[in-house]
């Protein structure tokens, strides 16, 4: 205690916030998931009302779960880092606070238009014009926030987590203006600034690296941070961390016309985005086995903590779907694959198994040291939450597979005359069992998540010397639990 | 400039500059700063010992709280 003054103090009220509000969204958005996953396998469950059909709520889950949840998790991770391998407090803390405050007015200002059936109609751009600029507001205020932070900093070296998050700042900004460009006819009602071909290709561009920045990039910074904080052991190579991260972003930025095979899109670029997407499986694949060969000479800590087995198996996830991914961009695969469950497959297999699954080890580790607590205030739920998140994702990828496959067969195949064998509501029909499997690998998944926000609320509000009792008792609890999860 | 010339070019540059990132990380002459770099996130844990640090004061307002609930 008597070294404390010579250390820096962090700011962490602005964390704290987004790291709570990450599960309130969480939950939100991934119940908004449940419910209308629900609505494919009932569809009465759209309650006959327009504001709770598939149309308007399928983008408020979208919006919920990347926005809200992914949004504040990386706002959250990002100021944590950033603060803590700079040795420095945040630099302008009242623009940090109002980062809060505008991303929150954000997401409810999302909540109400979408249902409302308020949408520009891009995909993950929906919202109208005077939530954009909100938005573009909020993004500069973050940046202005973030790079201050790391100019000020006391460490002579910018971690390479802060790399990857300056990147994903700068380029979501890049693309959320670009993407968000329109022409407004009143103030609920705007058209986009380009046209046909090319406005399907700016909105590819914006969607993929809304995958490739927001989801991946500020990602890999929270699994260069708390990956070697977990493991207790510093990232395997940082020269392989240097190579990923200019391999990475160069490379990304390009893969945007795999979403565009065989469309009015000119060949060439169908070409590229299909080549730049196969080159991308190289960086990818790198990052992840950076992450898991940090783990090299630590692998019995994975029988011990649950919080390493979500990172590690968050980091399977990532190769496994950025495997899939370059290949879904082969043209002749994505032939069969596109326009089916597949594609929701694999989007789920990245956003449930590796975004949602490194956020949550992420923000095991977080939460406690934001209260001052040794560890969560219960080690066995967080388990249980492991439990339930992978049981969830394996369901709800293997439905989508079989679905999609099934789809893709049965919408090409012909007769000998050349007439369709199947008609569209036949392939429908044939998906209905899938639906059902999906739904349930969703309600484990929601069910994890309020194990989660639970165990955060109990975190948060307990007191000191009851954490300490109720520690010893998990210890117990994770002692005897051993044998079962090591076998 | 024939356009096929541009892209042969583009390619060139673009393998170019991937190996200068390669031979510039790999570089002996790194080894040390990326070592310093790498230990970054082990600097010592300040804020559980910061008297007035952000952290203490929310237990003590958690602790108030939970206590207004009965909880404690």
């Amino acid at each position: 205690m008597s070294t404390a003054t010579l250390q820096p103090t962090y700011n962490y009220k602005v964390v704290r916030q987004f790291a709570i509000m990450a599960v309130v969204w969480g939950v939100v958005g991934m119940a908004v998931g449940l419910l209308i996953a629900s609505q494919m396998v009932f569809p009465e469950l759209n309650l006959g009302l327009p504001w709770t059909s598939f149309g308007r709520l399928r983008p408020l889950h979208t919006n919920a779960v990347i926005f809200a949840f992914g949004g504040c998790v990386l706002f959250a991770t990002s100021y944590y880092i950033v603060q803590r391998t700079c040795q420095t407090t945040l630099a302008m803390p009242g623009l940090a606070a109002f980062t809060f405050w505008g991303w929150q007015l954000v997401i409810v200002a999302a909540a109400i238009t979408l249902p409302l059936g308020m949408t520009s109609s891009k995909e993950y751009a929906e919202l109208e014009w005077p939530i954009d600029i909100l938005i573009a507001v909020v993004w500069v205020s973050y940046a202005l926030v973030f790079f201050g932070t790391i100019m000020k900093r006391k460490s002579k070296h910018i971690y390479v987590a802060n790399w990857f998050f300056g990147a994903f700042i700068i380029t979501v900004a890049v693309l959320h203006i670009v993407n968000s460009a329109a022409l407004p006819v009143s103030l609920t009602k705007s058209y986009s600034a380009y046209a046909g071909a090319m406005d399907a290709m700016i909105q590819w561009w914006y969607g993929h690296n809304a995958v490739g920045f927001f989801l991946t990039a500020g990602f890999l910074g929270m699994m260069y941070y708390f990956v070697p904080k977990q493991a207790e052991r510093p990232v395997y190579s940082y020269r392989l961390s240097i190579v990923h991260f200019w391999a990475l972003v160069a490379i990304y930025i390009w893969a945007g016309p795999h979403h565009l095979h065989y469309t009015a899109l000119p060949d060439w670029a169908q070409s590229l985005g299909m080549v730049m997407s196969l080159v991308l499986l190289a960086p990818s694949w790198g990052g992840m086995i950076n992450g898991i060969m940090t783990l090299s000479g630590a692998w019995h800590k994975l029988r011990t903590d649950p919080i390493l087995r979500f990172l590690v198996v968050s980091l399977s996830f990532y190769g496994m779907s950025t495997f899939e991914g370059p290949m879904m961009a082969i043209k002749t695969v994505n032939a069969l694959s596109h326009y089916t469950d597949w594609t929701i497959g694999h989007v789920h297999s990245g956003a449930l198994g590796w975004v949602a699954m490194v956020s949550f080890g992420s923000l095991y580790h977080l939460i406690p040291k934001l209260y001052g607590k040794e560890q969560m205030y219960s080690v066995s739920l967080i388990n249980a939450h492991f439990w339930l998140a992978t049981i969830g994702t394996v369901l709800y990828i293997v439905a989508m597979w079989v679905n999609g496959i099934t789809q893709g067969l049965m919408w090409r195949a012909v007769n000998e005359d050349g007439t369709l064998t199947y008609s569209f509501i036949e392939s429908v029909e044939a998906s209905g069992f899938g639906y059902i499997v999906r739904a349930i690998g969703g309600g484990f998944f929601v069910l994890g998540m309020l194990v989660m926000a639970y165990n955060v609320y109990r975190t948060a509000s307990e007191s000191e010397d009851q954490s300490q009792d109720k520690k010893d008792l998990d210890q117990t609890a994770l002692d005897t639990a051993q044998p079962v999860a090591g076998r | 400039m024939d356009i096929n010339t541009i892209r042969g070019l583009a390619t060139v540059v673009a393998l170019i500059a991937f190996l200068s990132v390669v031979f510039w990380a790999y570089s002996s002459r790194r080894k040390g700063d990326f070592d310093e770099a790498a230990s970054l996130p082990f600097v010592e844990d300040p804020e559980a010992d910061t008297p007035d640090s952000d952290a203490t004061n929310s237990h003590r307002e958690a602790h108030k709280n939970s206590q207004k609930r009965g909880v404690a």
